[in-house]
């Protein structure tokens, strides 16, 4: 014992006196935080995994998810068919690895875009208050009435389908609670004396939103990003199950879990597979956003 | 000719409960490279006085109802709030410094971003020159070790250190006046001393005006050249330290004076005697003097006339009272 601690003593005589103190990078304690909990590294393993599946899909499934195989219909897993085939033969497998990237591009799509005219839209509320506050306020309470569903029933009605009108109907549903989550936010920011203290060297109103308010709003909205992707994906399935989201032979997680609705008794596997995968990015994304809030939550900073 | 010359400013909220008359027609002025102090008990308009002439008084609810801010041949309240005008004199001719170091500074930038962003905003430098100068700013200030603590975040800081950053922030851009609100309320009373005293030197060295607003008679005493006693919205006596300090002559300044113990003074020699009463809700205002109902030197005027406007009672010494009040 005595001679560890001699070891450290000379040790840092070597290191020299202007040694720095160690600096403790956010990062750092960040990754101990978030890392520190298996179910969040549970969770983060698997958004990593199906981001990974989703930008190598066609690496990584063997057959085509659209070519039909009639007399191979319905199987269940084997060799051939890990997961078994639908009730046109298709590998079940080969749509799920498809069916990533397309949950992935409507989720992350849809939040990202929702949350730049959401985030706007919260910062120019909360930092000019009165009448803009009033404006945008009533316009998210306007957004909010209207469900993406009929949203998407409207655009389809006139004549438009695919991808993009799922985007577009889901994302602009999550405008509104952003807004809100950021307006919330940008108003308890802006009593800060640092945003006095910004008008006291001369800013202007855009530099201010951006380099002092923004920055100090946008982590608690972080987990709201994230926790969106996977209420997102959930979104498309619900649509795609009702057979009015995206178009038929894409394999949507969603559109599978009906297409084996009429072989639940028999097959089971066919709509449970897309099930189970629905369930998994869903978890994983709840997980990695609950993850990133309790990482950065300053109230946990030190008991951690 | 004075630097800054503030007249008749009004500066009023409207609130829910009524008309909160916060500066009602304050008028004061400052001279080139003095210090000078504002002092007044707490919600009697010092800080809104102050933010008035910065123009930063949130509108709505406030307005600045009258008044002229004459500096360097500019009416400033002429200018837009936020507008190009007024951010060009913010920050590099007039600056300020904040009571609660804690908050001053934003967390998610390093001090290094803080102290280059209005060297880049207002005096064009480039990213190193500013940087360069950010150092030296921090040497100016005393943070130890500013090479190397310029890169920190704020939470890295000590409160005291903090405001030494701020302190660098506002003299960053060699301005003319500084406005202190508070400045050393919120560290503890030797660091406040430190603090006072770097201030002082700094704005000696920089030629700059200090304007220290206050509820610290001490602090005034010992920095203040000249000051300004602020009641309900008003100033009511003004004038060198040593006067007003020696000789008081309006009734709540007297009242002040005799509330606060002296250094040297031996251990109850003299009996501290609070004013009494409150001060008056600043929304429904009498229409006579405000501190009327607490003063013990009252005359019969005092009732049936208007609040007095300031007249001289000696050189640079002004009260807003009917009284003469002699000896004491």
């Amino acid at each position: 014992m005595a001679k560890k601690s001699t070891d450290v003593s000379h040790n840092s005589d070597a290191m020299g006196a202007a040694v720095a103190p160690p600096h403790h990078s956010e990062w750092r304690r960040f990754a101990r935080v978030f890392f520190g909990r298996k179910l969040y590294l549970i969770g983060f393993i698997i958004v990593v995994i199906l981001i990974l599946v989703a930008i190598f899909a066609p690496l990584i499934a063997p057959y085509d998810p659209n070519t039909n195989d009639l007399p191979n219909k319905l199987q269940g897993p084997s060799a051939d068919h890990w997961f078994g085939t639908d009730k046109l033969g298709r590998d079940t497998f080969s749509r799920i690895v498809y069916g990533t990237q397309i949950s992935m591009e409507i989720g992350f799509i849809a939040v990202f875009s929702s949350a730049i005219v959401g985030i706007i839209m919260g910062l120019a509320a909360a930092y000019f208050g009165g009448w803009v506050f009033a404006i945008i306020m009533r316009v998210t309470d306007a957004m909010m009435a209207l469900p993406g569903i009929i949203l998407v029933l409207l655009i389809a009605g006139l004549g438009g389908r695919g991808i993009p009108v799922v985007i577009f109907a889901l994302g602009f549903g999550g405008i509104a609670g952003m807004c809100r989550m950021m307006c919330g936010q940008a108003l308890s920011v802006t009593q800060n004396d640092y945003v006095m203290a910004a008008r006291v060297i001369g800013m202007s109103n855009w530099r201010i939103m951006l380099t002092q308010i923004f920055p100090n709003a946008f982590p608690p909205l972080i987990v709201g990003l994230t926790m969106g992707i996977g209420g997102v994906v959930l979104g498309e399935a619900g649509l795609s199950y009702l057979g009015i989201g995206v178009p038929a032979p894409a394999p949507s997680w969603g559109g599978m879990v009906m297409d084996g609705q009429a072989y639940l008794l028999n097959n089971p596997l066919v709509s449970l597979i897309p099930g189970v995968a629905i369930m998994l990015l869903v978890f994983g994304f709840n997980m990695v956003g609950d993850g990133i809030r309790d990482a950065i939550d300053p109230r946990l900073r030190g008991v951690l | 000719m004075a630097l800054l010359e503030v007249e008749g400013l009004k500066t009023y909220f409207h609130t829910e409960y009524g008309l909160v008359k916060a500066v009602d027609g304050v008028s004061f002025q400052v001279n080139r490279g003095e210090i000078l102090g504002l002092v007044g008990e707490s919600g009697c308009g010092k800080s809104v006085s102050i933010l008035s002439v910065m123009q930063l008084i949130p509108i709505p609810p406030g307005e600045i109802v009258a008044g002229k801010v004459m500096f360097d041949g500019q009416d400033l309240v002429k200018y837009e709030p936020n507008g190009r005008e007024m951010r060009a004199i913010r920050g590099s001719k007039i600056t300020m410094i904040f009571q609660e170091p804690m908050t001053s500074l934003n967390p998610v930038l390093t001090i290094s971003r803080q102290l280059t962003e209005s060297l880049e905003l207002h005096l064009d430098m480039d990213r190193e020159a500013a940087k360069e100068r950010a150092i030296e700013l921090l040497k100016m200030v005393g943070v130890p070790d500013a090479a190397r603590r310029v890169d920190d975040y704020p939470h890295q800081f000590s409160g005291g250190m903090r405001q030494r950053v701020m302190i660098a922030m506002a003299i960053s851009c060699n301005p003319m006046i500084i406005f202190a609100d508070e400045p050393t309320t919120a560290v503890d009373v030797t660091t406040q001393a430190q603090l006072l005293e770097l201030m002082k030197d700094l704005v000696t060295r920089l030629d700059t005006s200090l304007v220290i607003v206050t509820h610290n008679l001490g602090v005034v005493a010992r920095y203040a050249q000249r000051i300004y006693v602020m009641y309900a919205g008003r100033i009511i006596e003004s004038g060198l330290s040593e006067d007003i300090f020696e000789h008081p002559r309006h009734p709540y300044t007297i009242g002040l004076l005799n509330s606060v113990p002296k250094l040297g003074e031996r251990h109850g020699a003299r009996k501290l005697v609070p004013i009494e009463g409150l001060p008056p809700n600043l929304i429904q205002m009498p229409p006579t003097c405000a501190f009327l109902a607490r003063c013990t030197h009252k005359v019969k005027r005092c009732q049936t006339e208007p609040w007095p406007a300031m007249r001289a009672v000696g050189d640079q010494h002004y009260i807003s009272c009917f009284v003469d009040i002699k000896g004491k």
